[in-house]
């Protein structure tokens, strides 16, 4: 049910060259969180230095009491059981095909028979939208797909921490969005800590509990999702919104004068546009982590921006979340679904 | 990390080296996977077992056109046939597995681990706690080793007989002449030797190789660049550890007298 990942100072360089440096954050169990920052601030680096494929120069990561950066490598294998990690391209091992493919760790971990391999991976094949697709190789089919493979690979295990680099990169929107809601739903029938490394606002927006942001060869902010949605530090607001104006610029970030000639431009940030609700599981039944819209906002005393929580049908979240929390309490003989006004 | 002068002398050796300590530990480590050292050795010998052949057939020729027109001048046709062996099972064998361990096992088990490195599908099985050690690069060095002595017990037929071609056919020598000179110069331990050789070649050549392999970085062209590296590296190993070894054997093994 969830493990929480503690990174304490972590600091990372290759050569002369700092990546970040004293990233410390605290990723809540059962709770998905998403780190953002623009490309080449070390997203992904971040993400191997959580899993001990990179060695940080300091600092620690704590899982469980232990500290990953101190495991001898025979320890380090036993913990890496804990992880589940969706790479960018999916990293199928391109000589066996989908089927091989998800059975693999099954294989190499386990000592259950071939009947219930095939079970297992018949039924993770199936979550992810793959069924009858096991003969395949992975250089026949689509990105897409090849994705969605890796990520029935990586919760073969059941593992308790899920790490996505990049879900959603060359995806189209309609595949993205699939993604995203299909990460949601394993969340809320996992409860597994999920940490999503992107740089897709959309996905930042709307999925993830909790917001990081990496600029600067820093972690600038970590935290509730509204805390960052609401938050004007610069360059958390200019990114979020996708705006041109702020400290970021085409080349990591922007020289003084440049900043300088948007202030005398009279180049005004812009108001923060209203926090969407946050993506609900398929079913509707809430996870077990989500917290009610607004909640942070109220209790930080941060007036949200007008028209906040409010989805595409006009429905506020905030009076809507009660009868919600009611019907997951009441399981599913007292669902109901948003369309039932009764 | 530059590819400074002291980068490459000291760092990069010392991590090959790190590496090879590794995999010998984990050479003994539970499980050994049968399934996959049994491909590769099939893998292996199928890129190697043509080429070798047919460059085997050529240097047995070679071997035998040089020693028998030198050994025809010194008026000792008769030891023609001891000539040709004891240079093909003492030195050409090794050599030319050595060339062929390197040039086609080397290059393919570097440009397939190269491949799956920047695929991310080393990180991957790293991540599903499974050392890529144990898992891919112990049965490549098994089967590599393997191979090899074979290999250099083909060279030695293929060389053997293509000299003893060239030998009879060619330059008039008398098959009788030929046989019955055959082992007075060679002795077994000239054997034992090669095929020493041979192993210790074939588990340097995959460890340069997965080495090689298992950093590449920078996409494509890095693999690329592993795999001419790895070609290149395991040339100059093999040959120097082959003068290395030939020379401790010169003291300790007494040649044959006649």
């Amino acid at each position: 049910m969830g493990v929480e990942i503690r990174v304490d100072g972590l600091t990372k360089a290759f050569g002369r060259q700092v990546i970040w440096e004293d990233v410390s954050l605290t990723l809540p169990s059962g709770e998905i969180s998403v780190l953002l920052g623009p490309s080449g601030t070390g997203k992904s680096v971040f993400l191997k230095t959580l899993v001990g494929l990179l060695r940080p120069d300091a600092g620690g990561i704590w899982i469980e009491g232990q500290d990953l950066t101190r495991l001898t490598e025979h320890k380090l294998y036993e913990v890496r059981k804990l992880f589940g990690v969706l790479f960018q391209d999916g990293a199928l091992f391109g000589s066996m095909n989908l089927y091989d493919n998800i059975a693999f760790p099954l294989r190499e971990h386990t000592r259950k028979s071939e009947a219930a391999i095939r079970d297992n991976v018949l039924e993770k094949m199936e979550m992810v939208g793959l069924s009858g697709e096991g003969g395949k190789l992975p250089g026949e089919i689509s990105g897409g797909m090849r994705k969605r493979a890796g990520l029935a690979r990586a919760l073969v295990l059941e593992p308790e921490i899920v790490l996505f680099d990049e879900p959603d990169s060359g995806l189209d929107p309609v595949r993205t969005a699939l993604i995203n809601q299909l990460i949601v739903d394993l969340n809320a029938k996992t409860g597994a800590t999920f940490l999503i490394v992107t740089h897709d606002i959309n996905t930042a927006r709307t999925v993830p509990d909790n917001i990081g942001m990496l600029f600067r060869r820093e972690l600038v902010m970590f935290g509730p999702r509204e805390m960052l949605l609401s938050s004007t530090e610069p360059a958390v607001r200019q990114f979020l919104n996708a705006r041109t104006q702020g400290p970021i610029g085409m080349s990591e970030e922007k020289d003084i004068s440049e900043l300088e000639a948007e202030v005398a431009l009279g180049h005004d940030p812009g108001h923060l546009p209203p926090i969407p609700p946050q993506l609900l599981p398929s079913d509707r039944r809430l996870r077990a982590s989500q917290h009610p819209p607004g909640e942070w906002c109220m209790a930080n005393g941060v007036l949200p921006p007008e028209g906040s929580f409010v989805d595409d049908e006009g429905r506020d979240w905030t009076r809507e979340w009660p009868r919600y929390v009611q019907a997951a309490s009441l399981g599913a003989a007292g669902y109901y679904g948003p369309g039932d006004h009764r | 990390m530059a590819d400074g002068a002291v980068n490459l002398g000291l760092r990069e050796p010392g991590r090959l080296f790190a590496m090879s300590l590794d995999t010998f530990r984990a050479m003994f480590r539970r499980p050994f996977y049968l399934a996959e050292a049994i491909q590769q050795a099939w893998f292996i010998a199928k890129v190697t077992i043509i080429p070798t052949m047919l460059v085997s057939i050529p240097f047995g020729a070679v071997l035998a056109l040089q020693i028998g027109n030198l050994v025809r001048q010194l008026g000792a046709q008769s030891y023609t046939g001891s000539v040709a062996v004891l240079a093909i099972v003492r030195e050409a064998s090794p050599i030319v597995t050595a060339l062929l361990v390197a040039g086609a096992a080397g290059s393919a088990i570097c440009a397939d681990l190269g491949a799956r490195k920047i695929r991310e599908e080393i990180d991957a099985m790293e991540v599903l706690g499974i050392n890529p050690l144990q898992r891919l690069v112990v049965p490549r060095v098994v089967a590599a080793a393997f191979v090899a002595v074979f290999l250099n017990g083909l060279v030695s037929v293929v060389g053997i007989m293509g000299g003893y071609v060239f030998n009879v056919m060619l330059q008039g020598g008398t098959p009788g002449a030929y046989m019955a000179s055959f082992a007075q110069l060679t002795q077994i331990e000239d054997l034992w030797i090669g095929e020493f050789k041979a192993l210790l070649f074939g588990i340097l050549a995959a460890l340069v190789a997965s080495y090689k392999g298992l950093t590449a970085g920078g996409g494509p062209k890095g693999v690329g660049d592993a795999v001419n590296q790895t070609v290149v590296i395991t040339f100059m190993l093999l040959f120097a550890v082959n003068f290395v070894i030939t020379a401790i054997y010169g003291q300790l093994v007494p040649a044959k007298g006649m």
